[in-house]
């Protein structure tokens, strides 16, 4: 079970890690959204996942009980968090964010 | 192409499915978790102020995805108001009969004067009366504070 958990963490240090190298290394606020939305809902389900296998260690009521409130908590993560990417970048396009677009000609 | 808020006001109008239909799903679970914090205050982390931001978050949230005049309609400017007054009204009206029955402002335990349960648990029952006007309240204000930024005190459309 540890190993299982210890795999699901290490999947999600990785995942948040890309997230923020996204956020510092890309061009404009359209990429880095697509950076941190994809990144953010898939690193934080991994963790959650990895939070509600650790907490049965075990299996007793209180425990189950526990670990289905984590489940809820990723079903709301899972809802919320695309939803407010695409809100975010439905925000920018009506406030007119240009996107960035590789320059043609080279300026001396 | 930077546009002005009254350009970006006019093209907002219309509405958006995706973000209606998640708030629509979202706003019952958190007003759920809401009560569930307040009801929870008196022996385990949160209570009233908590459970109150986090209904009035899931109203704010309804004001963002429907509009601020929808949101008006729903919890209507004179029932926010009603509200928020019961709250501090059951708040201070509880701490006042607590004084009134003979024991310290606040003094729970005096109150099984009238209702004859054991003193302490009185001292748990009313932490959650009182936490439960604290949360009416915050409710309510968190809700007002919100129409009043976002439309620069007009209580229009506003953003």
């Amino acid at each position: 079970m540890n190993v299982i958990v210890t795999i699901f963490l290490i999947l999600a240090l990785l995942f948040f890690a890309i997230g923020t190298i996204g956020i510092l290394r890309l061009p404009d606020f359209y990429s880095r959204l697509h950076a941190t939305g994809k990144c953010d809902t898939l690193a934080a389900t991994l963790a959650l996942a990895a939070i509600a296998l650790y907490n049965l260690h075990d299996f007793s009521f209180g425990t189950v009980l526990v670990s289905w409130k984590v489940l809820a908590i990723f079903c709301f993560l899972f809802m919320a968090s695309p939803a407010a990417t695409n809100a975010i970048t439905k925000a920018a396009v009506i406030a007119g964010v240009e996107p960035w677009y590789k320059k043609q000609e080279v300026r001396k | 192409m930077k546009i002005t808020s009254h350009e970006a006001r006019e093209r907002i109008s219309h509405r958006d499915t995706i973000l209606e239909t998640t708030v629509r799903l979202m706003i019952p679970f958190i007003q759920l978790y809401g009560l569930y914090v307040i009801v929870h205050g008196h022996y385990s982390p949160g209570g009233g102020f908590q459970g109150g931001v986090v209904l009035g978050a899931s109203l704010i949230m309804f004001a963002l995805a429907f509009g601020l005049t929808a949101s008006k309609n729903y919890m209507t400017e004179s029932l926010n108001i009603i509200i928020a007054n019961a709250g501090a009204l059951i708040f201070t009206g509880i701490a006042a009969l607590c004084a009134l029955l003979g024991g310290m402002f606040l003094d729970y335990s005096v109150l099984a004067n009238i209702l004859p349960i054991d003193p302490i648990s009185w001292r748990s029952h009313g932490i959650f009366l009182v936490e439960v006007g604290v949360g009416m309240g915050v409710m309510t204000i968190m809700i007002s504070i919100y129409w009043d930024m976002a439309s620069a005190g007009r209580l229009d459309e506003g953003l």
